[in-house]
């Protein structure tokens, strides 16, 4: 039998510290999509089976290690749990993406490289979809920074944009006044 | 020459820095400007179109003269302005546009022939020959006119691009601005404060007014500190906001690193996107020229910026000064000198009730009427009998304009104040915009403090935020007084146009010639289209204008004012994209260990495939891909098809959904089958091709080709959100989350029951769960290069190592990898299509699949599809091979009959895809008039590009394997 061995989409790559920021990867975790039917009541069921509900819009609800994104019209990332019988499209995303968190001080500075969102006005657990440079993301606001999270095969992208950008505010900084 | 005890220049550190090589010295808090004047340095560059000398007018953004290169390494920025370069310990700069030195350009008998190259002179002249043109003229008269060079290197520098977000964006931190950001930042809005200069504080810094009965910088610096206190205040220093835009967005540019010798990793500059709910626009105002004779020469000043370099730099702009005004404020600069110690040699006011005294000559109602000297200045002469008067400077102040630049960028006019006799902003030109201070045309300190205050409030108020006003401080009142006065006659060139030369005579030229719109002026002209973009020159020529041809200002009035307000470099707005930033790359989870075996790539969107995977001895692609291509036809070959787009699909009505998108029914579709599907955009053309396989009940994979991936998700969408809204159908893709691998030749099945947990039981279009290592995975039956073949994916994360155990098998059994050139010659002696048929405008009939469309069901693209130009006499795929002594086959080359001139008219169809087939020959595919009936036909292949014409033979696009046995066994 053929032994499989699993790789990480930014393995090798992170993490890495320049100055006071820290780009690293979050390490693999289960994901799956719930995009609920028409007039299905996926967020008791969800509520009753790993004890957390679909959040609002641009929000994420969490319970301990498990988490629910919201990202999209009608669409939704269970994180951390397997996914109950739920009426409602359910697809493995596990493998689908490359998340990152961005951390320290100065994390929203280096955002405002890449993003055109307003991150000073996310609160923690405020999700949005929008774009790093060009690549279509999620973006997630924690307490010390932000997950950035986009398609697995732009990982090698997503930490060279990054890293450009904390090196370029790192020697800002550092800069005369 | 430096003044002592004067100025806000840090004394206690020198700095020097290269002009042409000669080392001059001046202290921190100098530009480059006010250090060359302190070193009595005159002349600084030569004029853009005569070469005349000339040397520092103004001490800001607007200065047309004082333009430089800067040299670093292999690196020239060209148009550097001196009054805005800060001075920097060993800085390389160097005049532009001479020929020879600076002091001696021969290029300066163009002045000589002024008479000949007034404006229109172009046009006129280089009409013919024609060709003459662009072959000598242009070139010639590049190199003698024009600014800054290149250096024709590779940018090397760094740029920095950003977004920013506030309640109240304010523009310019002089006392309206400081006012403005104190009001909105007290009622707690997100403020930021940008501002030009490398110092906070505008013209306070360069005035001698008093502002709360302290100097008015100090005032200023304790303000701004007041800010830098603030949470909800961001400072910007050295930031140009260049453009208001839609939607409260201002691009501004930031000078990073322009006052560091060596920036290391930091940017020159960031390019900022501002996005503002309101504004305050206070950028002040400009004093403007006055036309006479010679005013272009070294020594001709602004007499504002003779005030500006002795109060902020402590620089005395000339020994024996003269000053020239037709207004109060002129009458500054005399006094601020006067009390330094500098002789005034003579005070000359257009006006005959100037209200004015001073212990030095006053000439009221008099104009200076030539400056005498070539490269400075040695003296004026001034009318009404005074005759030459010596002097080494000469100031001069025809009244302010407030720059309306960035009020006017949404395409408002401004409007003419007589009273201050300059154009102002006219409310709301720009949403959410106020302006406040110099720039609505209040030109007192004390008017311009309560001005800030009373705009911010106007901001406030429209977002809902109110809060305690600050204390207006005391300062000045006075309002200035002036009369207009633009050129005073007599003989000779005046010039009003310093950085484009353009003189009171070519505007005159203009009128003459019916140039009459002032739009139309400027373009004959060339006035106002340098680098400045007229800042000291469009009202001063539109005025010129009016005059001549009989109008009143306001009803001349302005050009357009259009971003960006100050040059802005392209590498700054095109910050990270240089290089590999330019687009975002995707990987395959193969593509390490592809590498790895020498696979070139090639891109693919934004992919990377491996073309080939070259073998010891192959030195040619061909050879690697006939091997290839053999390999798959007689035992296995594996290829990465992960890029192609998959897109999961589930729902009670997944099916009718499907049914709607694809010509053909796939309701219908069982469980553990796979079907081939086409859909049509609305105008019944083919969009994509692909299979969809049915995993479980309403339950569907969609696979998509890997160049329409993105088009048909979002084509999808569509028809969900906007076309059937009614079905209960979720889609979402799962391109990324499955690395998917084709494993193809007759030893594909042995190859996987060696891979797979079980060994493979699948029908051909059949699909199934599979595990491999305990992993599970699907299984589908599928063929796209005629063999027996399959397609398994597994979740990426195990990619790598599934390619590498698959390979491992192959070469067990003679297989291996093979890139995209086999596999694009594999499908095409198969006579599948990919997009370089589906092109976009062929149809369904078109490429032989007509009979595919369901006559039970509507789909997108059915209607259309009856319309009688896309059934009848259409162009049809074909094979093709060439039957003469040439072989050659191109894609994009014409179809014409044999005995056909080859030229668009006779033309019958075109190729799309050709290869070389080991087991063939060259082969073809393209599409030929009613081809489908005329396979046999020989006919001539025409590549007009590369010259080749080819006998080809019309067949079947099938060459291989017609009843498609192999892929069924």
């Amino acid at each position: 039998m053929i032994d499989l061995v699993a790789k990480s989409a930014a393995e090798g790559l992170l993490p890495v510290t320049i100055g006071a920021l820290t780009l690293s990867e979050i390490p693999h975790r289960e994901v799956h999509s719930i995009a609920p039917f028409k007039g299905a009541k996926v967020s008791t069921a969800l509520k009753k089976a790993v004890g957390i509900e679909l959040p609002e819009a641009g929000r994420s609800t969490t319970k301990g290690d498990v988490q629910v994104l919201w990202t999209a019209r009608g669409q939704y990332f269970l994180i951390g749990a397997k996914p109950p019988k739920l009426p409602a499209a359910i697809t493995d995303q596990s493998d689908a993406w490359c998340a990152v968190a961005l951390t320290g001080p100065s994390a929203g500075d280096a955002l405002a490289r890449l993003c055109p969102l307003d991150t000073a006005k996310m609160g923690q657990g405020d999700v949005a979809r929008s774009l790093i440079g060009h690549m279509s993301a999620i973006i997630v606001k924690r307490v010390d920074g932000f997950e950035t999270i986009v398609f697995r095969a732009f990982a090698r992208t997503l930490v060279h944009e990054l890293r450009k950008v904390m090196t370029s505010l790192d020697a800002q900084a550092a800069l005369p006044d | 020459m430096r003044i002592d005890g004067r100025g806000l220049i840090d004394r206690s550190e020198r700095r020097s820095f290269s002009f042409n090589g000669n080392s001059y010295s001046g202290f921190k808090g100098d530009t480059l400007a006010s250090t060359l004047l302190a070193n009595n340095v005159k002349l600084v560059a030569r004029s853009f179109k005569y070469h005349r000398p000339r040397g520092i007018m103004s001490d800001g953004t607007q200065e047309p003269n004082g333009l430089v290169e800067l040299h670093q390494g292999n690196q020239i920025t060209p148009n550097l302005r001196l009054t805005g370069q800060e001075l920097v310990n060993g800085l390389d700069i160097r005049s532009q546009n001479h020929l020879g030195s600076l002091d001696w350009d021969l290029l300066e008998v163009n002045d000589l022939l002024s008479p000949f190259l007034s404006a229109g002179f172009y046009y006129k002249t280089f009409m013919w020959p024609k060709a003459f043109w662009e072959r000598l003229y242009e070139p010639i008269i590049r190199r003698a006119a024009g600014l800054g060079r290149l250096s024709m290197e590779n940018n090397s520098d760094r740029y920095d691009k950003a977004f920013a977000f506030c309640d109240v964006l304010v523009i310019g931190s002089g006392p309206a601005g400081i006012m403005a950001a104190l009001t909105a930042a007290k009622a707690g809005a997100q403020v930021i404060l940008a501002e030009e200069d490398f110092i906070f504080g505008g013209r306070l810094n360069s005035e001698t007014y008093e502002v709360g009965d302290k100097p008015g910088h100090i005032w200023a610096a304790e303000q701004i500190d007041k800010l830098r206190g603030m949470d909800n205040v961001r400072l910007m220093k050295r930031t140009t906001v260049t453009g208001a835009y839609d939607g409260g967005t201002y691009g501004a540019l930031q000078r990073v690193s322009h006052h560091v010798k060596h920036p290391g990793d930091a940017p020159l500059e960031t390019f900022w996107r501002i996005t503002a709910r309101g504004c305050v626009y206070a950028a002040g105002a400009m004093e403007r020229p006055i036309a006479f004779q010679n005013n272009d020469r070294p020594g001709v000043m602004m007499a504002s910026a003779m005030r500006g370099y002795l109060n902020r730099y402590g620089v005395a702009s000339g020994k024996r000064v003269a000053l020239f005004g037709n207004n109060d404020d002129a009458f500054r600069t005399a006094q601020d000198l006067a009390a330094a110690g500098v002789h005034i040699a003579a005070y000359v006011d257009s006006r005959a009730d100037a209200q004015i005294t001073g212990d030095f000559p006053i000439y009221k109602d008099a104009h200076v009427t030539n400056v005498k000297g070539r490269k400075q200045v040695e003296g004026v002469t001034i009318s009404g009998g005074v005759g030459d008067v010596m002097a080494d400077a000469l100031g001069v102040s025809g009244g302010w304009n407030p720059t309306v630049h960035l009020a006017c960028h949404m395409n408002g006019r401004p409007q003419w104040n007589e009273q201050i006799a300059a154009f102002i902003p006219s409310p709301n030109m720009v949403p959410g915009m106020e302006v406040a201070g110099a720039a609505g045309g209040t030109f007192s300190t004390h008017g311009c403090l309560k001005s800030g205050v009373f705009r911010a409030k106007e901001v406030l108020k429209a977002l809902g935020l109110e809060g305690r006003a600050p204390a207006i401080p005391k300062a000045d009142t006075s309002q200035t007084q002036i009369r207009p006065l633009w050129t005073v006659p007599g003989k000779g060139r005046a010039w009003l146009d310093f950085q484009n030369d353009v003189t009171v005579k070519d505007v005159t030229l203009a009128a003459q010639e019916n140039f009459k719109s002032v739009e139309h002026m400027k373009r004959y002209t060339t006035q106002g289209m340098a680098p400045d973009q007229g800042k000291n020159s469009n009202v001063n020529a539109l005025a010129v204008l009016a005059d001549l041809t009989g109008r009143a200002i306001p009803e001349t009035g302005t050009t357009t004012y259009r971003p960006p307000y100050t040059p802005v470099s392209i590498a700054a707005m095109g910050a990270y994209a240089q290089g590999t930033g330019f687009a975002p790359q995707r990987f395959t989870t193969s593509d390490e260990l592809s590498r790895k075996i020498n696979a070139p790539m090639i891109e693919s969107g934004l992919w990377y495939r491996p073309s080939y995977f070259p073998k010891d001895g192959e030195h040619h692609w061909r050879q690697s891909c006939d091997r290839e291509v053999n390999m798959v036809r007689s035992a296995v070959g594996i290829a990465d098809v992960s890029t192609l787009g998959k897109i999961d699909i589930q729902g009670p009505d997944a099916g009718k959904f499907l049914d709607f998108l694809y010509i053909n029914t796939f309701s219908t579709l069982k469980p553990g089958k796979v079907r081939y599907g086409i859909m049509l955009r609305e105008d019944s053309h083919v969009m994509d091709d692909g299979t969809t396989a049915c995993i479980a009940e309403n339950h569907f994979v969609m696979t998509t080709t890997t160049a329409a991936a993105g088009q048909v998700m979002r084509h999808l969408e569509f028809v969900s959100q906007c076309l059937r809204p009614d079905l209960d159908v979720q889609f979402i893709s799962v391109t990324e989350q499955w690395a998917q691998f084709a494993v193809a030749g007759p030893k594909s099945r042995d190859l996987l029951a060696n891979v797979l947990d079980t060994p493979p039981d699948l029908p051909f279009m059949g699909c199934g769960e599979v595990s491999i290592g305990g992993i599970k995975a699907r299984l589908f039956r599928i063929s796209f290069s005629g063999e027996h073949a399959y397609e398994l994916a597994i979740p990426a994360r195990y990619g790598e190592s599934l390619f590498k155990a698959l390979l491992d098998t192959a070469k067990a059994r003679d297989g291996g990898p093979y890139g995209m050139e086999a596999l694009n010659v594999l499908r095409i002696e198969k006579g599948f299509i990919t997009h370089s048929e589906i092109h976009g405008r062929v149809t369904a009939g078109d490429i032989g699949m007509g009979m595919m469309m369901s006559k039970k069901k509507d789909f997108i693209g059915k209607t259309a599809a009856m319309r009688p130009g896309l059934i009848e006499d259409r162009e049809e795929l074909v094979g093709l091979k060439p039957v003469g002594a040439v072989k050659e086959l191109n894609a994009g080359a014409f179809f014409f009959a044999e005995d056909a001139d080859p030229v668009r008219q006779n033309q019958q169809g075109y190729t799309t895809s050709v290869a070389f087939s080991p087991e063939l020959g060259m082969i073809g595919l393209g599409f030929l008039q009613n081809g489908r009936e005329r396979h046999g036909e020989v006919l001539k292949l025409v590549d007009h590009l590369r010259e080749v014409t080819t006998r080809v033979e019309i067949c079947h696009p099938v060459f291989l394997d017609p009843e498609g046995s192999k892929a069924r066994d």
